[in-house]
Protein backbone atom coordinates (compact mmCIF):
# COMPACT_ATOMS: atom_id res chain seq x y z
CA UNK A 1 0.00 0.00 0.00
CA UNK A 2 1.62 3.23 -1.18
CA UNK A 3 -0.06 5.28 1.54
CA UNK A 4 2.26 3.62 4.06
CA UNK A 5 5.01 5.94 2.93
CA UNK A 6 2.79 8.98 3.35
CA UNK A 7 2.96 11.52 6.05
CA UNK A 8 1.61 10.18 9.29
CA UNK A 9 -1.34 12.28 10.30
CA UNK A 10 -1.75 10.78 13.75
CA UNK A 11 -5.27 9.66 12.85
CA UNK A 12 -6.65 6.58 14.59
CA UNK A 13 -8.35 5.50 11.36
CA UNK A 14 -5.01 5.72 9.59
CA UNK A 15 -3.41 3.52 12.27
CA UNK A 16 -6.18 0.92 11.98
CA UNK A 17 -5.84 0.74 8.21
CA UNK A 18 -2.04 0.83 8.12
CA UNK A 19 -1.85 -1.93 10.69
CA UNK A 20 -3.82 -4.06 8.24
CA UNK A 21 -6.98 -4.30 10.34
CA UNK A 22 -10.48 -4.14 8.94
CA UNK A 23 -11.81 -0.63 9.64
CA UNK A 24 -15.29 0.25 10.84
CA UNK A 25 -16.39 3.90 10.67
CA UNK A 26 -19.68 5.54 11.61
CA UNK A 27 -21.56 8.69 10.80
CA UNK A 28 -23.21 11.49 12.76
CA UNK A 29 -25.32 14.36 11.45
CA UNK A 30 -24.97 17.58 13.50
CA UNK A 31 -28.18 19.13 14.88
CA UNK A 32 -30.22 21.91 13.30
CA UNK A 33 -29.49 24.09 16.32
CA UNK A 34 -26.98 24.56 19.08
CA UNK A 35 -27.85 21.52 21.19
CA UNK A 36 -24.51 20.03 22.22
CA UNK A 37 -26.41 17.39 24.17
CA UNK A 38 -27.85 15.97 20.95
CA UNK A 39 -24.34 15.47 19.50
CA UNK A 40 -23.13 13.88 22.74
CA UNK A 41 -26.16 11.59 22.89
CA UNK A 42 -25.54 10.27 19.36
CA UNK A 43 -21.80 10.01 20.03
CA UNK A 44 -22.43 7.86 23.09
CA UNK A 45 -23.68 5.00 20.89
CA UNK A 46 -20.70 5.24 18.56
CA UNK A 47 -17.94 5.44 21.17
CA UNK A 48 -15.86 2.29 21.23
CA UNK A 49 -17.85 0.77 18.36
CA UNK A 50 -16.24 2.63 15.44
CA UNK A 51 -12.74 3.83 14.52
CA UNK A 52 -13.84 7.28 13.37
CA UNK A 53 -17.10 9.14 12.89
CA UNK A 54 -17.96 11.08 9.74
CA UNK A 55 -19.41 14.45 10.69
CA UNK A 56 -21.57 15.57 7.81
CA UNK A 57 -21.27 19.07 6.36
CA UNK A 58 -24.71 20.62 5.81
CA UNK A 59 -25.83 17.24 4.49
CA UNK A 60 -28.41 17.31 1.70
CA UNK A 61 -27.82 21.07 1.62
CA UNK A 62 -29.73 21.62 4.86
CA UNK A 63 -28.20 24.06 7.36
CA UNK A 64 -26.84 22.40 10.50
CA UNK A 65 -24.25 23.05 13.16
CA UNK A 66 -20.94 23.39 11.32
CA UNK A 67 -19.08 20.21 10.70
CA UNK A 68 -15.84 21.35 12.34
CA UNK A 69 -17.67 22.50 15.48
CA UNK A 70 -19.46 19.16 15.84
CA UNK A 71 -16.11 17.46 15.14
CA UNK A 72 -14.60 19.29 18.11
CA UNK A 73 -17.45 18.18 20.39
CA UNK A 74 -16.68 14.62 19.32
CA UNK A 75 -13.01 15.03 20.18
CA UNK A 76 -14.05 16.29 23.63
CA UNK A 77 -16.16 13.16 23.98
CA UNK A 78 -13.17 10.98 23.19
CA UNK A 79 -14.14 9.97 19.65
CA UNK A 80 -12.28 10.59 16.43
CA UNK A 81 -14.10 12.70 13.84
CA UNK A 82 -13.83 12.40 10.08
CA UNK A 83 -14.49 16.01 9.15
CA UNK A 84 -16.57 16.20 5.97
CA UNK A 85 -16.07 19.23 3.78
CA UNK A 86 -18.19 20.04 0.73
CA UNK A 87 -17.27 22.37 -2.12
CA UNK A 88 -20.77 23.83 -2.28
CA UNK A 89 -20.55 26.25 0.65
CA UNK A 90 -16.99 27.58 0.75
CA UNK A 91 -14.41 29.06 -1.59
CA UNK A 92 -10.73 28.12 -1.53
CA UNK A 93 -9.93 30.76 1.09
CA UNK A 94 -12.54 29.53 3.56
CA UNK A 95 -11.65 25.89 2.90
CA UNK A 96 -7.96 26.34 3.56
CA UNK A 97 -8.71 28.41 6.66
CA UNK A 98 -11.00 25.66 8.03
CA UNK A 99 -8.44 22.96 7.22
CA UNK A 100 -5.81 24.86 9.21
CA UNK A 101 -8.24 25.52 12.06
CA UNK A 102 -9.47 21.93 12.13
CA UNK A 103 -5.96 20.54 12.18
CA UNK A 104 -4.84 23.02 14.85
CA UNK A 105 -7.65 21.83 17.13
CA UNK A 106 -6.99 18.14 16.63
CA UNK A 107 -9.02 17.02 13.59
CA UNK A 108 -6.97 14.38 11.77
CA UNK A 109 -9.30 13.00 9.07
CA UNK A 110 -11.09 14.80 6.28
CA UNK A 111 -13.57 13.63 3.68
CA UNK A 112 -13.48 15.77 0.55
CA UNK A 113 -16.85 16.02 -1.24
CA UNK A 114 -18.48 18.09 -3.97
CA UNK A 115 -21.71 18.23 -1.94
CA UNK A 116 -25.35 17.78 -2.86
CA UNK A 117 -26.66 20.59 -5.00
CA UNK A 118 -28.27 23.39 -2.97
CA UNK A 119 -31.51 22.92 -4.87
CA UNK A 120 -32.16 19.80 -2.75
CA UNK A 121 -31.90 21.63 0.52
CA UNK A 122 -33.66 24.14 2.72
CA UNK A 123 -32.10 27.18 1.00
CA UNK A 124 -32.65 26.22 -2.65
CA UNK A 125 -31.92 29.74 -3.94
CA UNK A 126 -28.50 29.95 -2.26
CA UNK A 127 -25.47 30.57 -4.45
CA UNK A 128 -23.51 27.36 -4.81
CA UNK A 129 -19.84 28.21 -4.50
CA UNK A 130 -18.13 25.27 -6.25
CA UNK A 131 -14.93 27.29 -6.55
CA UNK A 132 -13.06 23.99 -6.71
CA UNK A 133 -14.40 20.44 -7.06
CA UNK A 134 -13.85 17.40 -4.86
CA UNK A 135 -10.86 16.12 -6.85
CA UNK A 136 -9.24 19.53 -6.67
CA UNK A 137 -10.01 19.71 -2.94
CA UNK A 138 -8.19 16.40 -2.38
CA UNK A 139 -5.18 17.74 -4.29
CA UNK A 140 -5.29 20.98 -2.30
CA UNK A 141 -5.29 19.22 1.11
CA UNK A 142 -2.47 16.95 -0.03
CA UNK A 143 -0.39 19.91 -1.20
CA UNK A 144 -1.02 21.71 2.09
CA UNK A 145 -0.05 18.63 4.08
CA UNK A 146 2.84 17.17 2.08
CA UNK A 147 4.40 20.25 0.50
CA UNK A 148 3.40 22.75 3.15
CA UNK A 149 2.02 25.05 0.48
CA UNK A 150 -1.27 26.84 0.07
CA UNK A 151 -3.09 26.44 -3.23
CA UNK A 152 -1.40 29.62 -4.47
CA UNK A 153 2.04 28.17 -3.75
CA UNK A 154 2.76 30.27 -0.65
CA UNK A 155 4.35 28.54 2.30
CA UNK A 156 2.33 27.42 5.30
CA UNK A 157 3.89 27.94 8.67
CA UNK A 158 3.28 24.55 10.32
CA UNK A 159 1.25 22.62 7.73
CA UNK A 160 -1.93 20.72 8.68
CA UNK A 161 -1.94 17.00 9.45
CA UNK A 162 -4.77 15.16 7.76
CA UNK A 163 -5.62 11.64 6.65
CA UNK A 164 -7.36 12.43 3.38
CA UNK A 165 -10.58 10.75 2.36
CA UNK A 166 -12.90 10.92 -0.62
CA UNK A 167 -16.17 9.40 -1.71
CA UNK A 168 -16.86 7.06 -4.61
CA UNK A 169 -20.14 5.99 -6.10
CA UNK A 170 -19.69 2.75 -8.02
CA UNK A 171 -23.36 2.81 -9.09
CA UNK A 172 -23.78 6.16 -10.83
CA UNK A 173 -23.57 5.97 -14.57
CA UNK A 174 -21.67 5.66 -16.78
CA UNK A 175 -20.41 2.55 -14.94
CA UNK A 176 -17.30 2.37 -17.14
CA UNK A 177 -16.29 5.81 -15.87
CA UNK A 178 -16.47 5.00 -12.17
CA UNK A 179 -13.10 3.29 -11.88
CA UNK A 180 -11.48 6.12 -13.89
CA UNK A 181 -12.93 8.61 -11.43
CA UNK A 182 -11.57 6.56 -8.54
CA UNK A 183 -8.17 6.60 -10.25
CA UNK A 184 -8.33 10.38 -10.58
CA UNK A 185 -9.09 10.80 -6.89
CA UNK A 186 -6.20 8.48 -6.00
CA UNK A 187 -3.87 10.43 -8.27
CA UNK A 188 -5.07 13.65 -6.62
CA UNK A 189 -3.89 12.22 -3.30
CA UNK A 190 -6.71 10.56 -1.40
CA UNK A 191 -5.59 8.08 1.28
CA UNK A 192 -8.94 6.38 1.74
CA UNK A 193 -12.30 6.05 0.03
CA UNK A 194 -15.75 5.66 1.52
CA UNK A 195 -18.27 4.41 -1.01
CA UNK A 196 -21.91 5.19 -1.59
CA UNK A 197 -24.33 2.79 0.19
CA UNK A 198 -23.98 -0.58 -1.47
CA UNK A 199 -27.03 -2.75 -2.16
CA UNK A 200 -26.25 -4.13 -5.60
CA UNK A 201 -23.52 -6.59 -4.65
CA UNK A 202 -23.00 -7.92 -8.19
CA UNK A 203 -22.22 -4.49 -9.50
CA UNK A 204 -19.96 -3.71 -6.55
CA UNK A 205 -18.02 -6.96 -7.00
CA UNK A 206 -17.48 -6.03 -10.64
CA UNK A 207 -16.32 -2.52 -9.67
CA UNK A 208 -13.83 -3.88 -7.15
CA UNK A 209 -12.66 -6.52 -9.61
CA UNK A 210 -11.74 -3.81 -12.15
CA UNK A 211 -10.20 -1.64 -9.41
CA UNK A 212 -8.10 -4.64 -8.29
CA UNK A 213 -7.10 -5.39 -11.86
CA UNK A 214 -5.95 -1.82 -12.40
CA UNK A 215 -3.93 -1.91 -9.18
CA UNK A 216 -6.00 0.83 -7.57
CA UNK A 217 -6.86 -1.08 -4.40
CA UNK A 218 -3.14 -1.27 -3.63
CA UNK A 219 -2.94 2.50 -3.66
CA UNK A 220 -5.90 3.44 -1.51
CA UNK A 221 -7.93 2.01 1.38
CA UNK A 222 -11.54 1.34 0.39
CA UNK A 223 -14.28 1.36 3.00
CA UNK A 224 -17.50 -0.14 1.67
CA UNK A 225 -20.58 1.95 2.44
CA UNK A 226 -23.36 0.10 4.26
CA UNK A 227 -26.74 1.48 5.34
CA UNK A 228 -29.20 -0.97 6.91
CA UNK A 229 -32.74 -0.56 5.61
CA UNK A 230 -35.17 0.31 8.40
CA UNK A 231 -38.33 -0.35 6.42
CA UNK A 232 -39.74 -1.27 3.03
CA UNK A 233 -40.66 2.39 2.55
CA UNK A 234 -37.05 3.44 3.07
CA UNK A 235 -35.86 0.86 0.55
CA UNK A 236 -38.39 2.07 -2.02
CA UNK A 237 -37.42 5.70 -1.38
CA UNK A 238 -33.71 4.91 -1.79
CA UNK A 239 -34.45 3.03 -5.00
CA UNK A 240 -36.58 5.66 -6.67
CA UNK A 241 -35.73 9.03 -5.15
CA UNK A 242 -32.02 9.09 -4.35
CA UNK A 243 -29.87 9.84 -7.41
CA UNK A 244 -27.05 7.40 -8.01
CA UNK A 245 -28.49 4.76 -5.65
CA UNK A 246 -28.94 1.20 -6.89
CA UNK A 247 -31.35 -0.92 -4.83
CA UNK A 248 -32.13 -4.30 -6.44
CA UNK A 249 -35.71 -5.56 -6.24
CA UNK A 250 -34.53 -8.63 -4.29
CA UNK A 251 -33.63 -6.42 -1.29
CA UNK A 252 -37.15 -4.97 -1.25
CA UNK A 253 -38.69 -8.43 -1.65
CA UNK A 254 -36.63 -9.79 1.22
CA UNK A 255 -37.78 -6.98 3.51
CA UNK A 256 -41.37 -7.52 2.37
CA UNK A 257 -41.03 -11.23 3.07
CA UNK A 258 -40.72 -10.95 6.83
CA UNK A 259 -43.55 -10.29 9.25
CA UNK A 260 -44.24 -6.73 10.38
CA UNK A 261 -42.09 -5.72 13.32
CA UNK A 262 -39.15 -7.75 12.05
CA UNK A 263 -38.37 -5.69 8.94
CA UNK A 264 -35.72 -3.55 10.64
CA UNK A 265 -33.97 -6.65 11.98
CA UNK A 266 -34.04 -8.12 8.49
CA UNK A 267 -32.42 -4.90 7.22
CA UNK A 268 -29.66 -5.35 9.80
CA UNK A 269 -29.30 -9.02 8.81
CA UNK A 270 -28.81 -8.03 5.17
CA UNK A 271 -26.21 -5.42 6.19
CA UNK A 272 -24.32 -7.95 8.34
CA UNK A 273 -24.27 -10.51 5.53
CA UNK A 274 -22.80 -7.84 3.28
CA UNK A 275 -20.17 -7.03 5.91
CA UNK A 276 -19.24 -10.72 6.16
CA UNK A 277 -18.62 -10.77 2.42
CA UNK A 278 -16.69 -7.47 2.45
CA UNK A 279 -14.34 -8.85 5.11
CA UNK A 280 -13.27 -11.49 2.60
CA UNK A 281 -13.39 -9.36 -0.54
CA UNK A 282 -9.94 -8.46 -1.88
CA UNK A 283 -9.64 -4.70 -2.25
CA UNK A 284 -12.05 -3.81 0.56
CA UNK A 285 -10.33 -2.60 3.72
CA UNK A 286 -13.24 -1.76 5.95
CA UNK A 287 -16.84 -0.66 6.33
CA UNK A 288 -18.37 2.77 6.51
CA UNK A 289 -21.60 2.28 8.46
CA UNK A 290 -24.11 5.00 7.64
CA UNK A 291 -26.86 4.25 10.13
CA UNK A 292 -28.79 7.40 9.30
CA UNK A 293 -30.61 8.73 12.39
CA UNK A 294 -30.15 5.23 13.78
CA UNK A 295 -26.99 5.80 15.79
CA UNK A 296 -28.46 3.98 18.80
CA UNK A 297 -28.53 0.75 16.76
CA UNK A 298 -24.81 0.89 15.95
CA UNK A 299 -23.70 -1.06 19.06
CA UNK A 300 -26.03 -3.90 18.12
CA UNK A 301 -25.04 -3.79 14.44
CA UNK A 302 -21.32 -3.79 15.31
CA UNK A 303 -21.88 -6.72 17.64
CA UNK A 304 -23.83 -8.74 15.09
CA UNK A 305 -21.32 -7.86 12.34
CA UNK A 306 -18.54 -9.21 14.57
CA UNK A 307 -16.37 -6.13 14.22
CA UNK A 308 -15.86 -5.66 17.97
CA UNK A 309 -13.75 -4.89 19.86
CA UNK A 310 -12.23 -2.05 17.88
CA UNK A 311 -8.43 -1.77 17.88
CA UNK A 312 -6.91 0.58 20.45
CA UNK A 313 -3.50 2.20 19.98
CA UNK A 314 -1.52 3.57 22.84
CA UNK B 1 -27.07 35.24 -28.74
CA UNK B 2 -28.06 36.99 -25.52
CA UNK B 3 -31.48 35.89 -24.31
CA UNK B 4 -33.81 37.61 -21.90
CA UNK B 5 -37.37 37.34 -20.74
CA UNK B 6 -39.86 40.02 -19.94
CA UNK B 7 -40.21 40.91 -16.28
CA UNK B 8 -43.47 40.10 -14.49
CA UNK B 9 -46.01 42.82 -15.26
CA UNK B 10 -46.60 43.63 -11.59
CA UNK B 11 -42.91 44.47 -11.20
CA UNK B 12 -42.95 46.62 -14.33
CA UNK B 13 -46.01 48.50 -13.10
CA UNK B 14 -44.45 49.07 -9.70
CA UNK B 15 -41.26 50.50 -11.26
CA UNK B 16 -43.22 52.96 -13.38
CA UNK B 17 -45.32 54.32 -10.56
CA UNK B 18 -45.05 58.09 -10.44
CA UNK B 19 -43.75 58.41 -14.01
CA UNK B 20 -46.14 59.82 -16.55
CA UNK B 21 -44.18 60.33 -19.73
CA UNK B 22 -42.02 57.39 -20.70
CA UNK B 23 -40.04 56.18 -23.70
CA UNK B 24 -39.71 52.41 -24.16
CA UNK B 25 -36.57 51.55 -26.15
CA UNK B 26 -36.46 48.18 -27.89
CA UNK B 27 -33.42 46.47 -29.35
CA UNK B 28 -33.39 44.97 -32.84
CA UNK B 29 -30.69 42.36 -32.26
CA UNK B 30 -30.56 39.43 -29.77
CA UNK B 31 -33.68 40.20 -27.71
CA UNK B 32 -35.60 40.73 -30.90
CA UNK B 33 -34.63 37.27 -32.19
CA UNK B 34 -35.64 35.63 -28.90
CA UNK B 35 -39.04 37.35 -29.08
CA UNK B 36 -38.58 39.47 -25.95
CA UNK B 37 -37.60 43.04 -26.71
CA UNK B 38 -38.00 43.91 -30.39
CA UNK B 39 -40.36 46.36 -32.06
CA UNK B 40 -43.38 44.09 -31.67
CA UNK B 41 -42.78 43.36 -27.99
CA UNK B 42 -42.28 47.08 -27.29
CA UNK B 43 -45.68 47.82 -28.83
CA UNK B 44 -47.38 45.04 -26.87
CA UNK B 45 -45.88 46.11 -23.53
CA UNK B 46 -46.74 49.74 -24.14
CA UNK B 47 -50.36 48.85 -24.80
CA UNK B 48 -50.51 46.78 -21.62
CA UNK B 49 -48.99 49.56 -19.54
CA UNK B 50 -51.35 52.17 -21.01
CA UNK B 51 -54.40 50.02 -20.34
CA UNK B 52 -53.37 49.17 -16.79
CA UNK B 53 -52.72 52.80 -15.93
CA UNK B 54 -55.99 53.90 -17.50
CA UNK B 55 -57.81 51.34 -15.36
CA UNK B 56 -56.04 52.78 -12.32
CA UNK B 57 -57.21 56.24 -13.34
CA UNK B 58 -53.56 57.26 -13.58
CA UNK B 59 -52.90 57.65 -17.30
CA UNK B 60 -49.39 57.44 -18.73
CA UNK B 61 -48.02 58.62 -22.03
CA UNK B 62 -45.67 55.97 -23.34
CA UNK B 63 -43.88 55.97 -26.68
CA UNK B 64 -41.83 53.22 -28.26
CA UNK B 65 -38.71 53.29 -30.37
CA UNK B 66 -36.61 50.31 -31.36
CA UNK B 67 -33.01 50.75 -32.47
CA UNK B 68 -30.74 48.25 -34.17
CA UNK B 69 -28.45 47.66 -31.16
CA UNK B 70 -28.49 49.25 -27.73
CA UNK B 71 -24.92 48.12 -27.03
CA UNK B 72 -23.57 50.36 -29.79
CA UNK B 73 -23.17 54.16 -29.59
CA UNK B 74 -23.72 54.57 -33.30
CA UNK B 75 -27.30 53.34 -32.97
CA UNK B 76 -28.01 54.90 -29.57
CA UNK B 77 -27.21 58.31 -31.08
CA UNK B 78 -30.43 58.23 -33.06
CA UNK B 79 -32.31 58.55 -29.77
CA UNK B 80 -30.67 61.89 -28.88
CA UNK B 81 -33.21 64.09 -30.65
CA UNK B 82 -36.21 61.97 -29.70
CA UNK B 83 -35.27 62.09 -26.04
CA UNK B 84 -34.44 65.79 -26.08
CA UNK B 85 -37.74 66.70 -27.73
CA UNK B 86 -39.83 64.19 -25.81
CA UNK B 87 -39.04 65.53 -22.33
CA UNK B 88 -39.54 62.05 -20.86
CA UNK B 89 -39.47 61.62 -17.13
CA UNK B 90 -38.31 58.00 -17.44
CA UNK B 91 -36.80 55.65 -19.99
CA UNK B 92 -37.44 51.93 -20.04
CA UNK B 93 -35.48 49.43 -22.05
CA UNK B 94 -36.30 46.02 -23.41
CA UNK B 95 -32.68 45.31 -24.35
CA UNK B 96 -30.41 42.92 -22.45
CA UNK B 97 -28.56 44.11 -19.36
CA UNK B 98 -25.76 45.42 -21.53
CA UNK B 99 -28.05 47.56 -23.67
CA UNK B 100 -30.01 48.86 -20.67
CA UNK B 101 -26.81 50.07 -19.03
CA UNK B 102 -25.52 51.73 -22.16
CA UNK B 103 -28.83 53.55 -22.54
CA UNK B 104 -28.77 54.67 -18.90
CA UNK B 105 -25.16 55.79 -19.30
CA UNK B 106 -25.97 57.96 -22.32
CA UNK B 107 -28.84 59.76 -20.59
CA UNK B 108 -27.68 59.84 -16.97
CA UNK B 109 -30.20 62.45 -15.84
CA UNK B 110 -33.23 60.42 -16.80
CA UNK B 111 -34.22 57.44 -14.61
CA UNK B 112 -33.91 54.26 -16.72
CA UNK B 113 -35.60 50.95 -15.92
CA UNK B 114 -35.20 47.38 -17.18
CA UNK B 115 -38.27 45.67 -18.62
CA UNK B 116 -36.54 42.30 -19.05
CA UNK B 117 -34.41 39.88 -17.04
CA UNK B 118 -31.33 38.87 -19.01
CA UNK B 119 -30.80 35.16 -18.66
CA UNK B 120 -27.76 34.11 -20.61
CA UNK B 121 -25.90 33.29 -23.79
CA UNK B 122 -28.04 30.73 -25.52
CA UNK B 123 -28.70 28.77 -28.67
CA UNK B 124 -31.92 28.92 -30.62
CA UNK B 125 -33.20 25.34 -30.22
CA UNK B 126 -36.53 26.07 -31.87
CA UNK B 127 -38.78 29.11 -32.19
CA UNK B 128 -39.41 30.28 -28.64
CA UNK B 129 -36.99 27.76 -27.04
CA UNK B 130 -33.50 28.86 -26.08
CA UNK B 131 -30.87 26.93 -24.14
CA UNK B 132 -27.98 28.48 -22.26
CA UNK B 133 -24.59 27.38 -23.50
CA UNK B 134 -21.95 29.83 -22.30
CA UNK B 135 -21.18 31.75 -19.10
CA UNK B 136 -18.48 33.86 -20.80
CA UNK B 137 -15.94 32.74 -18.19
CA UNK B 138 -12.93 34.09 -20.12
CA UNK B 139 -11.16 30.72 -20.18
CA UNK B 140 -12.73 28.29 -22.63
CA UNK B 141 -12.40 24.59 -21.78
CA UNK B 142 -14.40 23.21 -24.71
CA UNK B 143 -11.23 21.79 -26.27
CA UNK B 144 -10.90 19.00 -23.73
CA UNK B 145 -14.58 18.58 -22.93
CA UNK B 146 -15.72 17.53 -26.36
CA UNK B 147 -17.38 20.86 -27.10
CA UNK B 148 -19.77 20.75 -24.11
CA UNK B 149 -19.32 23.40 -21.42
CA UNK B 150 -19.23 22.11 -17.82
CA UNK B 151 -19.07 25.64 -16.41
CA UNK B 152 -22.49 26.33 -17.92
CA UNK B 153 -24.11 22.91 -18.18
CA UNK B 154 -22.94 21.23 -14.95
CA UNK B 155 -24.96 22.48 -11.98
CA UNK B 156 -21.85 22.23 -9.78
CA UNK B 157 -19.39 23.59 -12.37
CA UNK B 158 -17.33 20.43 -11.84
CA UNK B 159 -14.10 20.04 -13.74
CA UNK B 160 -13.48 16.34 -13.08
CA UNK B 161 -16.93 14.84 -13.52
CA UNK B 162 -19.30 13.15 -13.93
CA UNK B 163 -20.01 13.17 -10.19
CA UNK B 164 -21.78 10.47 -8.18
CA UNK B 165 -25.17 12.10 -8.65
CA UNK B 166 -25.47 11.25 -12.34
CA UNK B 167 -28.87 9.72 -12.72
CA UNK B 168 -29.34 7.67 -15.87
CA UNK B 169 -27.66 10.33 -17.94
CA UNK B 170 -29.41 13.18 -16.16
CA UNK B 171 -28.29 15.63 -13.51
CA UNK B 172 -29.10 15.00 -9.86
CA UNK B 173 -31.05 18.25 -9.76
CA UNK B 174 -33.66 17.16 -12.32
CA UNK B 175 -34.62 14.37 -14.67
CA UNK B 176 -35.22 17.07 -17.26
CA UNK B 177 -31.63 18.29 -17.12
CA UNK B 178 -29.07 16.19 -19.00
CA UNK B 179 -25.83 15.61 -17.08
CA UNK B 180 -23.18 17.68 -18.84
CA UNK B 181 -20.37 15.34 -17.85
CA UNK B 182 -22.30 12.27 -18.94
CA UNK B 183 -22.63 13.87 -22.35
CA UNK B 184 -18.99 14.91 -22.33
CA UNK B 185 -18.02 11.32 -21.52
CA UNK B 186 -20.33 9.99 -24.23
CA UNK B 187 -19.02 12.33 -26.89
CA UNK B 188 -15.35 11.80 -26.05
CA UNK B 189 -15.88 8.03 -25.89
CA UNK B 190 -17.37 8.23 -29.39
CA UNK B 191 -14.31 10.15 -30.58
CA UNK B 192 -11.90 7.79 -28.81
CA UNK B 193 -10.65 10.73 -26.72
CA UNK B 194 -11.50 9.70 -23.13
CA UNK B 195 -7.88 10.32 -22.12
CA UNK B 196 -8.76 13.97 -22.36
CA UNK B 197 -10.82 13.77 -19.15
CA UNK B 198 -8.84 11.05 -17.37
CA UNK B 199 -6.23 13.66 -16.56
CA UNK B 200 -6.90 15.71 -13.44
CA UNK B 201 -7.97 19.26 -14.06
CA UNK B 202 -6.44 21.27 -11.28
CA UNK B 203 -8.16 24.26 -9.67
CA UNK B 204 -8.77 26.98 -12.20
CA UNK B 205 -8.43 30.71 -11.76
CA UNK B 206 -11.81 32.36 -12.17
CA UNK B 207 -11.31 35.26 -14.53
CA UNK B 208 -14.80 36.68 -14.22
CA UNK B 209 -14.63 37.91 -10.64
CA UNK B 210 -14.07 41.57 -11.46
CA UNK B 211 -15.36 43.72 -14.35
CA UNK B 212 -13.62 42.75 -17.55
CA UNK B 213 -12.86 44.69 -20.67
CA UNK B 214 -11.28 43.70 -23.92
CA UNK B 215 -8.92 45.70 -26.07
CA UNK B 216 -7.91 43.91 -29.23
CA UNK B 217 -4.24 43.80 -30.22
CA UNK B 218 -3.35 46.88 -32.23
CA UNK B 219 -6.11 48.93 -30.60
CA UNK B 220 -6.16 51.10 -27.53
CA UNK B 221 -8.72 52.88 -25.41
CA UNK B 222 -9.33 56.44 -26.64
CA UNK B 223 -7.88 58.99 -24.25
CA UNK B 224 -11.17 60.80 -23.96
CA UNK B 225 -14.34 58.79 -24.33
CA UNK B 226 -16.55 60.29 -27.00
CA UNK B 227 -20.25 60.24 -26.49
Amino acid sequence: MSTETNFNSGSNLEKVLKSGQFAFTGELGPPQGTDVGEVKEKAKFLKGNVDAVNITDNQTAVVRMSSWAASLILIQEGLEPNYQMVCRDRNRLAMQADILGGSALGIRNMLCLSGDHQQFGDHPDAMGVFDIDSTQLIAMVKQMRDEGLFLNGNEIHQPPKMFIGAAANPFADPFEWRVHRLAKKIEAGTDFIQTQCIYNMDKFREYIRIANEEGLTDQVYILAGVTPMKSVGMARYMKTKVPGMDVPEEIINRLKGVEKGKVAQEGINIACEQIEEFKELKGVHGIHMMAIEWEHMVPQIAEQAKVLPRPVFS
Amino acid sequence: MIVAQRKPFAEIKEMLQGFNKVLNVGCGTCVSVCLTGGEKEVAVLNTEIEMARRLDDDPIEIQGHTIERQCDREYLAELDNIIEEGKFDALVSMACGVGIQFLAERYPRIPTFPMVDTSGLAVNQAVGWYEERCRSCSECVLGFTGGICPITMCAKRLMNGPCGGTNQGNCEISNEQPCAWFRIWERLAGQGRLDSIRKINMARGWKDQAPRDLVQPGYKKPEKMLK
